[in-house]
């Protein structure tokens, strides 16, 4: 049978708050356990919580982003159940009434872009962190966390494989990134994905059971954790056995999942409105506010890419998945005389490997837009050959200087002499008899032997349309 | 001296007659003394020496307000920096709240005197104050007898004359029977008023603080002091607080006193009805006029309110899990043993059963049957005042249907109990204001209180009309034997 994959996501992203969502304790990573914990965060008896209203404004931010409905009336919830790590014995959240309600968002697919439904984004508070290293057989609670606020995405079962889940998941990850309103960072947990993921034979209308996978902290372990799921599934139904409802846990190590609760095991959450906290009410002009403060958006800037550099839909959606890539490639194009396909080609290409190789941020490069534009000016003016300009952005990255500084220290500039290049062909000819009788016998592929032979006596600095025209012209006499 | 108005106190204290100090050794001698009453859990003897010796600074140095210097006995609800606070439970019995609540905050930034913390149901859970895993408190009235609840302690201080001045709260009736049983003025100030930061959550929809004294003007010249927005409490009112005090002076005459039907009917001690309405006559003899009113949903308030309060509860109580603070079990087998030994052997009987109540009504399948109706009622009840205010400025009744019962008479019938606070609690679903005031004595020589329900915001009507009165009634100057 041929089985048809159905992913829907809830992604819970931390937003870039200076403090929590319900208090004035700091929300930064890192600090030593508890330090960061108030009387809210650990829930001393009689504390009330009080909203932190630029949470909201981030999440309207999002809401805005996606083109989604904003509730100017939404309500928190407290979601009960108890665990070490959750102070109050309840999270607060919103349940009935979010902040967010339906939006979009546009993923590219090997089938062409596609739109994937958000079903609603809600505002809630992080839990904090059990510890069980080195303690003694003890567990310990850090509640640095609890209290930093979330914003939970769910979406609707639109995705069909676990590469449009993970291309959502990095639209979104981009996404929030370029608004500004979450570090994105999935090692430190600002940005966690679950997964529910169900199986149905193709041209099924109805939905198969599924199953929320949790834990899954990289785009790889999503793919990973959803194509194990999959199979699993597929071999359970095709073995006339049946998927169980239920949340599994992605383990990474082993590269499964397993059960961690069934349906029946699953808590009983006891949802109801905060009565501490009022309906929060959003005015037009607060909205209005936020609206105006977006910045382009990626998906907005890449039809932008296509138009005015004449770039190809692939590549502008690469450039602009991250603002800071894009930034970098809009001050490189507006600087050199290249043209924008190939500053995109240099961005997406040599230096797009090298940060990857050095895992460095865009952010923290040291060889600027005008460095960079300097070099693919020196391919331009023919002072380097594209092959050598790589040679000299190596160099660049290694800190050895300036493109100029390089060319001039290892002698790099191409040789455009006709006169010099003639006498180095007639050379490189009167030494190669046997491949020049070989062309003459019509054996076209021999002329790579000769502008090899031509470089490597200038060590690669002959001008190549030179070389081209003069063996050319040499050899047909 | 312990018999003297907080008014009576501020002019003998401006003119050196006696010291700060000398006025809280005194009550904190009576404290001790009548330590049978068990109306404290803790007595703050310390503190309130310190705060004395600086009230008194203040006063020397022509600094002081009318409560500088004057002692107050604190509700163990209300969070107090470096004091136990136990909320009358097991579970918080080595608790020192590293905070102070807005309240008492408020109270000392004004000068006064914490003498202690006083004895309450467990969680403000009862009305008999025999919930307290302190022990039962006793009514000076007649030490058989319950003293009401849940603000126990603080009406049995307060009509033991063992501190001026008492803070309560009340999610049904927990400020205003108690002062009833008790011969007080008890005023439930509106939903808002006061601040609800670091007074431990009952039913975080229903609590309000207020507080217990002997006479309506101390209750108007501390409840202003209490009063007003706290940006910590986002169900705090940031609207300006009136001048208690100074309307207290007004005339009542024409004022339109609401008598609803519901509250004169069959389950109100002859005794009570009668001294109630003797009490109104007095009213009209005064100027008011009276008007019969419907209140025809009052009937559900006591359902209404058992599934509200007890839904809110289930959630406030679940940070009590032995995990940070508090009283934790000895001995567990695993991290869901710890906090069923933890909360068994933490909470008192009526507690779990409210937890367990509450528990109940907001689980998926029956949310709707009962949280839901229930706010639905509560909209109702709460339409029901706001029509009836349409034709009145205040409403009256008796605000239990009886008299302080036997220490233990109520105890195995949880619903009886609940009764107590028939005429008190829809005051809380509705977030009004209201007031008890001693308005006569029943065969058995104990206080009859006369409720006054004002309309939202209007604290100060009802002070008025409570202040009138006593001022033609002094049924608030009687004390109970062996106190005077």
């Amino acid at each position: 049978m041929q089985w048809e994959t159905v992913i829907g996501l809830e992604i819970h992203v931390q937003l870039q708050t200076r403090s929590k969502i319900f208090s004035g304790a700091s929300t930064a990573y890192g600090a030593e356990p508890n330090t960061q914990a108030c009387d809210v965060s650990i829930a001393l008896p009689g504390v009330l919580p009080v909203m932190n209203i630029e949470a909201a404004r981030l999440a309207v931010k999002f809401g805005l982003a996606i083109g989604a409905q904003i509730n100017r009336r939404s309500v928190f919830a407290r979601k009960n159940y108890f665990y070490p790590d959750l102070p109050k014995g309840y999270q607060i959240s919103q349940f009935e009434i979010p902040i967010v309600g339906k939006g979009a968002i546009e993923i590219e697919t090997p089938d062409g872009p596609k739109s994937v439904g958000i079903t609603r984004a809600h505002l809630e508070e992080d839990a904090g962190k059990s510890l069980h290293e080195n303690l003694d057989g003890q567990s310990g609670i850090d509640l640095n966390r609890a209290g930093t606020p979330l914003i939970e995405i769910v979406s609707d079962p639109d995705m069909r494989s676990a590469t449009e889940a993970v291309s959502y998941l990095r639209k979104l990850h981009s996404l929030v990134r370029y608004l500004g309103i979450s570090d994105g960072n999935m090692q430190e947990g600002s940005f966690r994905c679950d997964a529910n993921v169900s199986i149905r034979p193709f041209g099924q209308e109805e939905y198969g059971t599924r199953a929320e996978i949790k834990n899954i902290n990289s785009f790889r372990f999503v793919e990973k954790a959803i194509n194990y799921e999959v199979d699993r599934q597929i071999d359970l139904l095709e073995d006339d056995s049946k998927v169980i409802q239920e949340t599994r846990l992605y383990d990474a190590d082993k590269d499964e999942t397993r059960s961690m609760r069934s349906k029946e095991e699953a808590h009983d959450y006891r949802y109801f409105p905060d009565p501490d906290l009022p309906p929060m009410v959003l005015d037009d002009a607060f909205i209005a506010e936020i609206l105006e403060s977006l910045p382009e958006l990626p998906h907005q800037r890449q039809l932008r890419f296509v138009k005015e550099f004449e770039l190809n839909a692939r590549d502008a959606d690469q450039l602009t998945s991250d603002r800071a890539l894009a930034d970098y490639f809009e001050s490189l194009q507006a600087l050199t005389k290249v043209s924008p396909r190939i500053a995109s080609n240099w961005v997406l290409g040599d230096l797009s490997a090298a940060l990857n190789q050095s895992e460095i941020e865009i952010t923290d490069i040291r060889i600027s837009a005008k460095e960079l534009a300097t070099l693919l000016d020196r391919i331009e003016d023919k002072t380097i050959s594209g092959k050598i300009a790589k040679e000299v952005f190596t160099a660049m990255w290694n800190g050895e200087g300036s493109a100029d500084q390089i060319i001039k220290s290892k002698g790099l500039k191409q040789i455009t002499d006709t006169d010099a290049i003639e006498s180095i062909v007639e050379q490189v000819l009167a030494e190669s008899e046997e491949q020049v009788l070989q062309y003459r016998d019509g054996n076209q592929k021999v002329i790579g032997y000769f502008v090899g032979q031509i470089m490597k006596k200038t060590a690669g600095k002959a001008n190549p349309q030179q070389v081209n025209e003069i063996l050319r012209n040499k050899l047909g006499q | 001296m312990h018999q003297k108005s907080i008014a009576e106190h501020a002019n003998s204290l401006a003119k050196g007659e006696y010291s700060s100090v000398e006025l809280t050794e005194h009550f904190l001698k009576r404290i001790e003394s009548n330590s049978d009453l068990n109306a404290f859990i803790t007595v703050t003897d310390q503190l309130a020496r310190e705060q004395a010796t600086q009230a008194d600074q203040l006063i020397k140095a022509g600094k002081a307000g009318l409560l500088t210097g004057i002692p107050i006995a604190q509700k163990d609800l209300l969070c107090a920096k470096g004091v136990l606070t136990t909320c009358g439970s097991r579970i918080l019995e080595n608790f020192i709240s590293p905070y102070d609540a807005t309240v008492i905050t408020k109270l000392h930034e004004q000068g006064m005197v914490t003498l202690g913390k006083t004895n309450m149901d467990e969680f403000a859970m009862g009305s008999s104050n025999e919930t307290s895993f302190y022990g039962p408190v006793k009514n000076p009235w007649d030490l058989e007898r319950v003293p009401g609840g849940s603000s126990g302690g603080s009406a049995a201080a307060v009509a033991a004359m063992l501190a001026p001045v008492a803070t309560a709260t009340d999610t049904g009736g927990s400020i205003r029977q108690p002062a009833a049983l008790c011969g007080l003025t008890g005023i439930k100030p509106s939903y808002g008023r006061v601040s609800r930061f670091g007074m431990v959550a009952f039913a975080s929809s229903l609590d309000q603080a207020g507080v217990i004294t002997r006479n309506a003007e101390d209750a108007a010249l501390v409840l202003a002091a209490m009063s007003g927005f706290d940006p910590r409490d986002s169900t705090s009112l940031d609207v300006p607080v009136p001048d208690y005090v100074a309307s207290l002076q007004d005339s009542i005459k024409g004022k339109v006193i609401g008598l609803p039907k519901e509250f004169f009917g069959d389950g109100v001690e002859p005794d009570v009805a009668d001294a109630v309405q003797a009490s109104i006559r007095e009213l009209e003899a005064l100027g008011a006029k009276t008007i019969e009113v419907e209140l025809p949903n009052s009937e559900v308030g006591i359902p209404c309110y058992y599934v509200l309060a007890p839904a809110e509860a289930s959630s406030n109580l679940s940070r009590f899990d032995g995990v940070r603070y508090g009283f934790r079990a000895d001995e567990y087998l695993d991290l869901n043993d710890m906090y069923e030994q933890t909360r068994a052997q933490g909470f008192g009987e009526e507690v779990q059963r409210r937890i367990m109540i509450g528990t109940y009504v907001l689980s998926s399948g029956y949310y709707d049957a009962y949280y839901i109706k229930a706010q639905k009622l509560r909209r109702l009840i709460s339409d029901d005042f706001t029509k009836a205010f349409e034709k009145c400025d205040l409403i009256a009744g008796p605000t239990a249907p009886d008299t302080a019962f036997r220490i233990g008479d109520k105890n195995d019938d949880p619903v009886a109990m609940y009764l107590n606070d028939i005429f008190t609690n829809s005051v809380n679903l509705a977030g009004l204001p209201g007031i008890s005031v001693a308005a006569g004595m029943d065969r058995k020589n104990l206080p009859v209180g006369l409720h006054l329900i004002g309309r939202y915001l209007d604290e100060s009507t009802i002070l008025n009309v409570a202040h009138q009165f006593q001022r033609a009634t002094g049924w608030h100057l009687k004390m109970p034997g062996g106190y005077e």
